[in-house]
């Protein structure tokens, strides 16, 4: 692999620094050498989430030079489980304010460059240029084929890494030297045909986990040692607290890093990925109504029936009085506990689910069916100020 | 041929929580067909509807993408592992109004 950052020759350590660094110094695989390649390097972090968390915490910590974060959000409290540069005090809080003070309490040496925005087809090139090293701590895919795209036409190095309830996969991208994204996944998943929200949750060390591994990818690539995970696939199981190492080949046929690339510049990606505004959020439209109004048939006591389609761990942590489990799966094979000619609300936690519920019965004929707006969520909001929401 | 297949977590919900499945076959496409045959729900998510294995599930035989060997008519031996590898997404949510394919945490 070719040297990403050059020995600087001009940079130096402070004593402050010197003793700082001085774990990292004793090593010789890092040195003076590496300790000045780290100070000279500009590394870039899209999010400070899960992932972004750990990254920029140890990314910092190590002393890279300049760290770019590009995130644009709020903490909140579902946060906190996992995305440790934040605290309780900062929630309300833009994540870029909160990630740089803490960065700042850590190592005051590092210089932290914010972009408070979206990433997008027109800004990316321009974020990208001024580093070195990118690493994606995104979790949707119009992002992550955007960072890839990119990456590979600056011919910049990707470290990635991706969870998913209690597996992980990291990788290195890096099209110069090996495959890129969409060799490995040229086309991203339709969405609704993989399983939705109702699957989702992670435990909060897992991106810990990634984050840290990709952290070690990023200081490798700078100091020039090691073996990078470039074309290699790393999957980790937490349950079963495997690592597991797959090949990953460059495609000749890749359309942004093969031999006849047919993507020269930036798309797309929402497009591509089949992501178009609000028809995303509710894949059918359906027969809706409002958590006011579901509570004023329950006060007038009209007869109806409240189904609840999340999952059973979701009905443990709070439930509509009244209603009825059926997770969403289920809801084909037990159509028949229902009937038609009752009055019906399916709801979930957000009302996507239930929407997919709603579709499933009126294609069965059910008429006399609505689509609770907002699930759960609504109901905290409008109805029930004591019902948790998570 | 008694061969492993990995199942990942997101498509476990298909195959009745099972982490991995026991079968038997010659090559990679007869377990595949083994698999979806004993769980039917599990075949839109590995197949096109035109028969043809979706781009973002990538199956490996042990540590090799089968789309290096002989695709799905890549003979097995006794105690290979097929490993199911889709896209997975979690990390940072961009858009936080927008739940996403494959989980939603950020």
């Amino acid at each position: 692999m070719a040297t990403l950052i050059e020995s600087p020759v001009s940079t130096r350590l402070s004593k402050d620094e010197i003793l700082r660094y001085s774990r990292h110094l004793i090593m010789p695989e890092v040195g003076m050498d590496g300790q000045l390649k780290l100070k000279q390097a500009r590394v870039l972090c899209i999010g400070a989430g899960g992932l972004g968390s750990p990254l920029a915490l140890y990314l910092s910590a190590a002393g890279v030079g300049k760290l770019g974060i590009v995130d644009f959000d709020v903490v909140d409290f579902t946060n906190l489980q996992r995305q440790i540069i934040h605290d309780t005090n900062d929630v309300g809080r833009p994540k870029m304010a909160s990630a740089r003070e803490t960065i700042a309490d850590i190592n005051p040496n590092v210089e932290v460059v914010g972009y408070e925005t979206r990433l997008t087809s027109e800004n990316a090139l321009d974020i990208f240029r001024d580093f070195d090293i990118v690493a994606d701590g995104t979790d949707n895919f119009p992002t992550r084929y955007l960072v890839n795209d990119a990456c590979v036409l600056l011919g910049k190095p990707n470290v990635y890494g991706s969870i998913f309830r209690f597996e992980g996969q990291a990788s290195v991208f890096y099209a110069k030297d090996g495959p890129c994204y969409r060799c490995l996944y040229p086309e991203p998943p339709p969405p609704g045909l993989v399983p939705s929200c109702a699957e989702g949750g992670v435990l909060g060390v897992l991106p810990g986990i990634v984050g840290c591994i990709q952290a070690m990818e990023v200081i490798k690539l700078i100091i020039g040692r090691g073996q990078p995970l470039i074309g290699r696939l790393l999957l980790f199981d937490a349950l079963g607290m495997k690592f597991r190492e797959l090949k990953l080949r460059k495609n000749p046929e890749c359309p942004v890093c093969g031999e006849h690339p047919t993507v020269a510049k930036l798309i797309d990606y929402d497009q591509f990925c089949g992501v178009r505004g609000e028809d995303h959020i509710v894949p059918i439209s359906v027969p809706e109504i409002t958590a006011r109004d579901v509570k004023k048939m329950m006060d007038e006591k009209k007869p109806f029936v409240l189904i609840d389609v999340r999952e059973p761990h979701e009905f443990q942590i709070c439930r509509i009085p009244g209603s009825t489990l059926i997770p969403l799966g289920e809801v084909p094979k037990r159509m028949n506990e229902l009937n038609s000619a009752d009055e019906i609300v399916v709801h979930c936690r957000s009302g996507q689910r239930s929407a997919q519920a709603v579709g499933l019965l009126m294609k069965a004929g059910f008429r006399k069916i609505h689509n609770l707006r907002g699930g759960v969520l609504a109901w905290a909001d409008q109805v029930d100020s004591n019902m948790p929401k998570y | 041929m008694s061969v492993k297949v990995v199942i990942p977590t997101p498509l476990r919900q298909y195959t009745e929580k099972k982490e991995f499945v026991e079968l038997e076959a010659k090559t990679v496409g007869e377990a595949l067909a083994g698999l979806t045959g004993q769980y039917g729900d599990l075949r839109r998510h590995l197949y096109t509807e035109e028969g043809k294995l979706r781009t973002f599930v990538n199956i490996y035989l042990n540590d090799e993408d089968i789309r290096y060997l002989q695709k799905e008519h890549t003979p097995l031996s006794a105690n290979d592992v097929i490993s199911i590898v889709p896209s997975i997404a979690g990390g940072k949510r961009a858009e936080p109004t927008k739940d996403h394919f494959y989980g939603y945490v950020d």
